[in-house]
């Protein structure tokens, strides 16, 4: 039995998938462990659920299917996923462009079946596809991730971007810092800076902080004849952070824009 | 029922009871006399005091010929347009002739040459505005604007009609009943959407409409999706353009309810003002969740077809207010011929 788990946020439309499943029963048998209306339901719910084939309708409220896909990527053993779509041009131009597995609604039993089998032997998508995906997509629609995530006992919790103050790159992560509390997430600077745009701003070579969170910034040390050192003081965090001289011109400028 | 090309009368003669006519009369005289002035003028301080004396003149004559041709205008529609232009410019002479001695009394200048001078200059600005009105509805003529009306006609998201019978695969098994009422409503929705676009539609129809499209909307989104109806002070005899209110129902559930996970309320308004009638669309609007560009695409579409039928006398605005993204029509109320039978609109809670 094939273990499967379905995303929609349309009523009708996961009646529609549980009715092909048993349609298609008696060729490829399949069981239903779970159902979610949104990503964020998605993401609490399928660790536990034990599935092995994600349906997953990518026009959801709240998270695209494609970003959804990437945070359930982190799990060490995450199902294969077919993406489900009614019409949207440049996430099938992206799924076909690497090679990931979709569905059209309304979708056939017979390419269904098909879909599943294929999933079985291949197995969850790498996330390094998942992300070339996005950044594609990002390019053609514009919109970047509205959530960080990371894997605690494999569960993914996220973290929505606009609770975000800073990411400051360390040895080997990224720390990603709330009002709240600290996280380490393992993905790069360079990319989370380019996919995040224009929310954020470089400080240093190391740290990128969130344009709301900036408050102002102190100088700092440095006697009359030497160039003095600025540090931005943040919105909830206590701590500063240093301002490379290099970065201070852009900075400045950047911060002072509505 | 009435065409489309509404600032023009049958005869090539413009339409004098039309907004943009009388806005592009009152602009145009206002260019030239200004043109002429400036011309005229050894000064700045000479330009200025003959824009005065001038305006003196010019805006008795204007308001009262204008005046005129609107009362008249029903009549003139009756004529030929040579024939019309003559008693175009009959009427603005006499006019400028009367109204030419009244101001000459009240300033104390001598009433002798100058009137000469004013009849041929109000001839002049007579024969270059009927002229120019002529070419601008050359420009918008029927064909042309005929053409542009099909090019604008309104279409319907694939998303939806995907979603839609996506929708109606799923009920077929578990409520035949209802998955044939929405097939028929759908197939009411593209008779509509496929229909011609350049004749006006009854209110009562429009609404009908509208109605089928939200139970659409509804199957798919269930409790999701709550409409509030207001349509108490809708005249159901009114005639519109086809397919204005449908795609801002579509942009206020594709903006407002689907990227939210939250139930959201979108309110219906349409109500008649005096000889005005209002359409408002309201709907949720959090700027988390904008959905990608395409809804200033349906505004700015809308917006051109209304242009088209009704000039200058319609006006479609888009605001943000707090939480909600309100967007209101305003075109002028137009009974139907004839009152028909059938759907009057009354108030509706819930599709």
């Amino acid at each position: 039995m094939l273990r499967v788990f379905i995303a929609d946020d349309e009523a009708p439309a996961r009646a529609r998938l549980r009715e092909l499943l048993g349609d298609i029963g008696a060729e490829l048998p399949t069981q239903l462990v779970g159902e979610a209306r949104n990503g964020i339901e998605t993401i609490e719910r399928l660790p536990e659920s034990g599935a092995q084939v994600l349906l997953l309708d990518i026009e959801m409220p709240g998270m695209h299917g494609l970003e959804v896909a990437r945070h359930i990527a982190r799990l060490d053993e995450g199902p294969a996923v077919i993406f489900v779509t009614a019409h949207d041009r440049h996430a099938v131009e992206a799924f076909e462009l690497n090679a990931l597995d979709y569905l059209l609604k309304p979708v056939r039993a017979a390419r269904l079946a098909a879909a599943l089998t294929r999933a079985q032997a291949v197995g969850a998508p790498s996330a390094q596809t998942l992300e070339t995906a996005a950044e594609q997509l990002r390019e053609t629609d514009g919109r970047g991730r509205t959530h960080f995530s990371l894997t605690e006992r494999n569960r993914i919790v996220l973290v929505p971007v606009n609770e975000v103050v800073y990411l400051k790159a360390e040895q080997k992560y990224v720390t990603l810092r709330t009002r709240e509390r600290e996280h380490l997430i393992d993905e790069s600077l360079i990319s989370l800076e380019r996919e995040l745009g224009e929310r954020f701003v470089r400080i240093h070579r190391n740290c990128i902080v969130a344009r709301d969170a900036v408050r102002g910034f102190e100088r700092e040390g440095a006697s009359e004849d030497e160039e003095a050192h600025w540090r931005v003081v943040l919105d909830g965090v206590a701590e500063r952070l240093p301002v490379s001289r290099r970065q201070w011109a852009a900075v400045r400028a950047l911060v002072a824009q509505p | 029922m009435a065409s489309i090309n509404q600032n023009a009368l049958s005869n090539g003669l413009p339409d004098f009871r039309n907004l943009g006519v009388i806005a592009r009369v009152l602009i145009g005289v206002h260019v030239l006399a200004c043109g002429a002035m400036l011309a005229a003028a050894s000064g700045w301080d000479d330009l200025l005091d003959r824009l005065m004396l001038a305006a003196g003149f010019i805006e008795p004559i204007l308001l009262a010929s204008l005046l005129l041709l609107v009362v008249l205008s029903p009549m003139l529609n009756r004529l030929h347009f040579v024939a019309g232009a003559g008693v175009v410019l009959v009427l603005v002479l006499a006019v400028t002739a009367l109204a030419y001695d009244g101001v000459a009394r009240v300033f104390g200048i001598p009433v002798g040459a100058g009137l000469v001078q004013a009849l041929l200059l109000a001839t002049l600005a007579t024969l270059l505005l009927l002229g120019y009105l002529r070419l601008a509805i050359k420009a918008y003529s029927p064909a042309l604007a005929e053409a542009r009306l099909q090019a604008l006609q309104a279409r319907i998201r694939p998303h939806f009609l995907f979603n839609s019978l996506n929708a109606v695969l799923s009920l077929i098994r578990r409520d035949p009943v209802r998955a044939e009422r929405a097939l028929e409503d759908l197939a009411d929705l593209f008779r509509t959407l496929m229909a011609d676009a350049r004749q006006f539609v009854h209110l009562a129809d429009e609404i009908a409409l509208l109605e089928r499209y939200a139970s659409l909307e509804q199957l798919r989104l269930g409790e999701r999706l709550r409409i509030v109806w207001e349509l108490d002070a809708a005249p159901s005899d009114a005639i519109l353009p086809p397919l204005v209110l449908q795609p801002l129902l579509e942009n206020a559930i594709y903006h407002g309810v689907e990227p939210s996970t939250e139930p959201a309320e979108v309110v219906v308004r349409i109500a008649q003002h005096g000889n005005r009638l209002r359409v408002l669309i309201e709907n949720p609007f959090s700027e988390r969740h904008v959905h990608h560009a395409g809804n200033r695409m349906a505004i700015e579409n809308i917006r051109e077809r209304l242009m088209l039928f009704f000039d200058a006398e319609a006006r479609l605005s888009a605001r943000i207010e707090g939480q909600r993204y309100i967007a209101e029509i305003e075109m002028p109320y137009r009974p139907a011929p004839k009152p028909r039978r059938g759907a009057a609109a009354g108030a509706r809670q819930e599709a």
